[in-house]
């Protein structure tokens, strides 16, 4: 039987990398996940047979509720709430791996290697990391938590906290009979060592923390693994494990910023005093000025941001944009890597409303193509435009690659308020010449828009 | 399992993962984080092992094993369906784009 149940693992693990493997690539996508679907229910199904078992009740008990209330909030979800589902049903795998570790530390006959001791511990502090840093982004994203946080000497005191609860870590795992008061400690030390990371961090940066607490819990369930010497555990969570830091590094790359960066020199507000004056004034048009400079230009690209995912307009903005073409303009979308809170989630949301992948552009793709274009209708993006990054040394996001839509002839920019983006840095872009403000939620505005042109057209 | 073998089993599991993303679209990037943050859900099965295999009489063992297997379905549960929303969502326009970026 136990030969049998591994032989079934042995496929599962095959399952999981084909599906991720079919994931990547938009035709082969949702085949992908369905074949790790079926997979993960046969090794939940198979597991319930592997000799020495019980508790039988405890566990239906526990895998009903935990899938029930799960399944329920993620179908019931709006798509723009995406990202904080996905930090948060991250970092209850992190949890889970943490307590499993916790239970190994409590077994009486555990820690037969020093690896396994060695390994069960970093696995639950990476877990427990995984778990408070995800509730923290998980609390940012749903606007629960408005505002970084920092204490003094952070990275220092991060980085002698980090040593401390290892510390911790290798003496429970090495010994035979770790007290309840010591595991309670490290746990408690491990948790406030995720939160303390993830704390500081705002704005721009949240999809790359998201990204790298994914591939955090990979590693802890791939050391869960090792510990319960599962095969299927350490491969699922390994290969989640490299491909989650491979993907952190990609969006990381987009952003001209080191994973380092990210994690100990967060961007945040405070660099405002050093950034030099903005010259010029705002200059508002309303959405029927928008409408005719939109209908009469030859080539429009339009930037989406977290503002139109917000308002949900992203249907709006695609129909917009139809009408726009059946009046003989150009259009075409432009995505910054790190628009919105997640790398995709504007892809996600313009597929959803269906606009067609060749009407879609990446940033490298596009980016020439501005100084040759009328009108960049930017709908509440901020960041991702602040020409400042190219400019202006002292900015916190200089460096980072943005979308050069102040190349374009004009610009109008479509915005709820005057405040400043995400990461609280003021837009030089909004006072330039050529840029005009439309203020409004997107949705309103967008809507406003479609009536006018339909106006203009009869 | 002994340590060198694991040893080698992480290293083609690292590759693997490595290889698996290397040439991903933007257009997937959520979707796939999405997709692999379902995977990582596998860590149900370790919950269930060690929740399973607690003592009956240990209430610490079997506390923290319920917790266990509470947070691995909901992570496997929860990924699952998130992923296939987002991914539903190309269905209607498969083909138009081929290929992606």
């Amino acid at each position: 039987m136990s030969t049998f149940i591994h032989f079934i693992y042995f496929l599962v693990a095959i399952a999981f990398i084909l599906g991720l493997k079919a994931m990547s690539s938009p035709a082969t996508a949702r085949r992908g996940v369905q074949w790790a679907g079926y997979a993960m229910v046969a090794a939940v199904l198979v597991t319930f047979y592997l000799p020495g078992m019980h508790n039988y009740g405890l566990m239906i008990t526990a895998i009903v509720i935990g899938a029930a209330i799960a399944w329920y909030l993620g179908k019931t979800v709006k798509m723009t709430d995406m990202p904080q589902m996905v930090a948060i049903y991250n970092g209850m795998g992190g949890g889970a791996a943490a307590a499993i570790a916790a239970v190994e530390f409590l077994r009486q006959d555990a820690v037969h290697h020093a690896s396994v001791g060695l390994l069960a511990a970093l696995g639950a502090i990476i877990g427990a990391v995984a778990f408070s840093g995800s509730c923290v982004a998980f609390a940012k994203l749903q606007g629960l938590l408005k505002k970084t946080y920092q204490v003094p000497q952070q990275n220092n005191v991060v980085f002698f906290l980090a040593l401390f609860t290892f510390g911790i870590g290798l003496t429970i795992g090495f010994s035979s009979h770790p007290g309840g008061f010591e595991l309670t400690i490290f746990f408690l030390l491990a948790l406030a060592l995720g939160a303390l990371l993830t704390l500081p961090i705002g704005g721009a940066d949240m999809p790359v923390v998201i990204s790298l607490l994914n591939a955090f819990t990979g590693l802890a369930v791939g050391f869960e693994g090792y510990v319960l010497a599962n095969p299927l555990l350490i491969v699922a969570g390994t290969v989640v494990g490299a491909s989650g830091t491979l993907l952190t590094l990609l969006m990381a790359k987009a952003m001209n910023r080191s994973i380092r960066t990210v994690i100990f020199a967060p961007i945040t507000g405070e660099a405002q005093e050093t950034q030099g004056e903005v010259s010029g004034s705002l200059k508002e048009y309303s959405p029927d000025d928008a409408a005719a400079t939109l209908r009469y230009a030859q080539k429009v690209i339009i930037v989406p941001g977290y503002g139109m995912a917000v308002a949900g307009a992203q249907h709006k903005v695609w129909e917009m944009a139809q009408l726009l073409e059946e009046a003989g303009v150009e259009v075409k979308f432009a995505i910054h890597p790190v628009a919105g809170r997640m790398p995709g989630h504007m892809n996600v949301l313009l597929a959803e409303a269906g606009v067609p992948y060749d009407k879609i552009f990446d940033l490298e793709e596009i980016n020439a193509e501005f100084a040759q274009t009328d009108v960049a209708l930017v709908i509440g993006a901020n960041d991702v435009v602040n020409p400042a990054a190219r400019t202006n040394k002292s900015s916190p996001i200089y460096g980072m690659p943005i979308l050069n839509v102040d190349q374009a002839r004009e610009v109008l920019v479509i915005k709820r308020g005057k405040g400043t983006g995400y990461s609280g840095i003021e837009n030089e872009l909004f006072y330039r010449d050529n840029c005009h403000m439309v203020y409004g939620s997107a949705q309103e505005v967008v809507a406003r828009i479609i009536q006018r042109l339909k106006e203009l057209e009869a | 399992m002994d340590g060198l073998s694991a040893l080698f089993i992480f290293m083609l599991a690292a590759f693997t993962g490595y290889e698996v993303i290397a040439r991903v679209p933007v257009i997937l990037h959520t979707p796939l984080m999405s997709g692999s943050n379902f995977i990582h859900g596998v860590v149900l099965i370790g919950g269930m092992i060690v929740l399973g295999q607690a003592p009956s009489d240990d209430p610490a063992s079997l506390a923290l094993g319920f917790i266990a297997v509470l947070l691995g379905a909901a992570n496997a549960a929860g990924g699952y369906v998130v992923t296939e929303r987002m991914l539903a969502m190309f269905k209607s326009n498969k083909g138009a784009g081929e290929g992606g970026r």
